[in-house]
């Protein structure tokens, strides 16, 4: 959408807020643990419905005319303003939901044990990853959305109604975001600040990959992983930064990400 | 030709700081000790703004200025002011010289993104690093000036009104620097970089040009900083700090070199004011305050005076 959105970590923070109360409470009363992963599902999905038509409708969509900057500003203060609204909702104590991970156990493999609930996550990865491929390349939804960002004014002069593709695709891109946090959450302690790290790291995954291609990002996210999981092994001390370091590198050598794309240039 | 008022209305507000300054109680002296600090950053921002540029990484330059000005005074005992913002600014000046060659062929998103990621690397390095303080960060000998040390009733008002004078030079210097050719053309890069490029100016050096100087001018910035403030962290480079800084530019607008001083001044008010009435909701009230700026005055507070000015 030519959007640079830090929202994005808010949705990311929201998702893994909502995920560990809401399983929190259902593992509380006493229903099937193994059941939790659909209930993780479902507060994603709740949050985002609730959250990203508010933010899209209410505030986004009578910004889309500015510059891609200051769209970034924009986010950036909504971004604030969800910091906030969050520590109002949850407090600022942190949550523990252990269950689904721990639930599953772990397996063996070459004398390594791994968490089952990795595999998971990456089963989770590879379904939305190629869904949303599938989505936007070959059904009619996806090629319209595609129309869309190349040149709203055109699609909305053959009929497209340009409002609600804009609507659906922040409501999906925040879905992913919640998802992705809801689904971490059982991994990690849920704590205030969440989103402002997760969001600068998804910058430098998706900055790697090209900005606004999905192959791009999916080979980013493995970059950094991998090179996070190099670094951590062999030095660590400079983990924190050597995802930045490569993000650097990549941009000083293709200034416009891995898979960019061409780009016209106003003369 | 208009007479141009503003050096004489940036000396007015000089003199009326330094000469009724030390009226103030010692914690206003210190928000607006800060404030000029932020003013400065901001000030180097509102340059790289001219030109369409929006920096997410001023930050690193902040960090580095106040680092500098730590480490002299831990490794070498100096802690005289206008040393330690001479350090800051020297430092960071040359890092972005550096650093500039990379970062000038970049625009729009790119830049912001690519200079947040240099301020990162700067964090990630900083937390590691014992030698200076990892997370903790350290602290600062207490200010002197031209080797004495003041009073310690006076210590505040001397740092502010020294950060007076640095301002002073920095809004003039910088005020002349806009109507130099090199100046006036970054609206120009702004609109249309290709054109600027047939005139036959160089885009690429007239942004490096400017890198620079809002690097220099945030060193000093964060030098002044750590002077105040007394303690120094690697979370001054961080990129939340930065949003800070934009902000505030983003609330001052870019018709005026007194327009980030004002900001920033603002922007420490409200930051007290909010923090005073609900601690965990400021960012709150930040968040909403800037989406209104945007929304209702895009071109900053400074377009308020302008406006009035016109009719």
């Amino acid at each position: 959408m030519k959007i640079v959105n830090v929202t994005h970590g808010s949705f990311y923070a929201l998702g893994a807020y909502a995920g560990a109360s809401l399983t929190g409470a259902w593992l509380a009363r006493g229903y099937p643990p193994a059941l939790s992963y659909a209930v993780l599902l479902v507060a994603a999905l709740g949050i985002t419905l609730v959250f990203a038509p508010l933010i899209e409708r209410g505030i986004l969509r009578f910004m889309y005319a500015k510059d891609e900057a200051v769209i970034l500003l924009i986010t950036y203060a909504l971004f604030l303003v969800l910091e906030d609204v969050i520590k109002l909702i949850w407090g600022v104590n942190p949550y523990f939901i252990a269950e689904p991970y721990a639930l599953l156990g772990s397996f063996q493999v070459a004398g390594m044990a791994y968490p089952t609930y990795n595999l998971i996550l990456i089963a989770l990865a590879v379904i939305f990853g190629g869904g949303l491929a599938w989505l936007l390349n070959s059904t009619r939804v996806g090629k319209l959305l595609r129309a869309v960002i190349h040149d709203p004014e055109v699609s909305r002069a053959m009929g497209v109604n340009v409002g609600r593709y804009y609507l659906v695709t922040f409501t999906i891109g925040s879905l992913l975001a919640a998802l992705a946090g809801s689904f971490t959450a059982p991994t990690v302690s849920v704590v205030p600040g969440l989103g402002v790290e997760i969001i600068v790291l998804s910058f430098a995954v998706v900055v790697i990959g090209g900005l606004g291609s999905l192959p791009g990002a999916a080979l980013g996210a493995v970059i950094v992983g991998l090179v996070r999981s190099f670094s951590v092994h062999y030095l660590p001390s400079v983990e924190l930064f050597v995802i930045y370091f490569v993000m650097a590198a990549v941009l000083a050598v293709r200034p416009r990400g891995l898979f960019s794309l061409e780009e016209p240039r106003k003369i | 030709m208009k007479r141009d008022r503003t050096p004489l209305f940036i000396a007015l507000v000089f003199l009326f700081v330094i000469s009724f300054g030390f009226l103030l109680p010692q914690w206003a002296m210190f928000i607006v000790t800060i404030a000029i600090a932020r003013g400065l950053v901001a000030l180097g921002l509102m340059l790289l703004l001219r030109a369409g540029l929006v920096s997410f990484g001023q930050a690193l330059y902040y960090c580095l200025g106040a680092y500098a000005a730590g480490a002299l005074g831990r490794f070498f005992g100096l802690s005289d002011i206008y040393v330690q913002m001479l350090a800051g600014g020297a430092l960071a000046a040359g890092f972005a010289f550096v650093l500039g060659f990379l970062l000038a062929r970049y625009r729009g998103i790119f830049f912001g993104l690519l200079s947040l990621a240099l301020s990162m690397i700067l964090y990630g390095l900083l937390v590691k690093n014992e030698a200076l303080g990892s997370t903790d960060g350290f602290n600062i000998l207490p200010s002197a000036l031209f080797g004495t040390r003041p009073e310690a009733g006076w210590v505040r008002y001397a740092v502010m009104a020294s950060a007076a004078v640095v301002a002073l030079l920095a809004a003039l210097l910088v005020h002349r620097y806009l109507n130099t050719p090199l100046g006036r053309l970054a609206p120009a890069i702004k609109d249309n970089e290709i054109r600027v490029e047939y005139m036959g100016a160089s885009a690429r050096r007239a942004v490096h040009v400017k890198y620079v100087i809002a690097a220099a001018l945030a060193g000093i910035g964060g030098a002044l900083a750590a002077t105040t403030v007394g303690h120094i962290d690697p979370e001054m480079a961080y990129w939340t700090t930065s949003g800070e800084f934009i902000f505030i530019t983003i609330l001052a607008g870019t018709g005026s070199v007194v327009a980030p001083f004002l900001g920033a001044m603002i922007f420490g008010i409200i930051h007290t004011v909010a923090f005073d009435i609900s601690p965990n909701t400021w960012q709150m009230s930040l968040g909403i305050s800037l989406l209104l700026l945007i929304v209702f005055l895009p071109e900053g507070l400074w377009s308020l005076f302008s406006r009035l000015r016109w009719r």
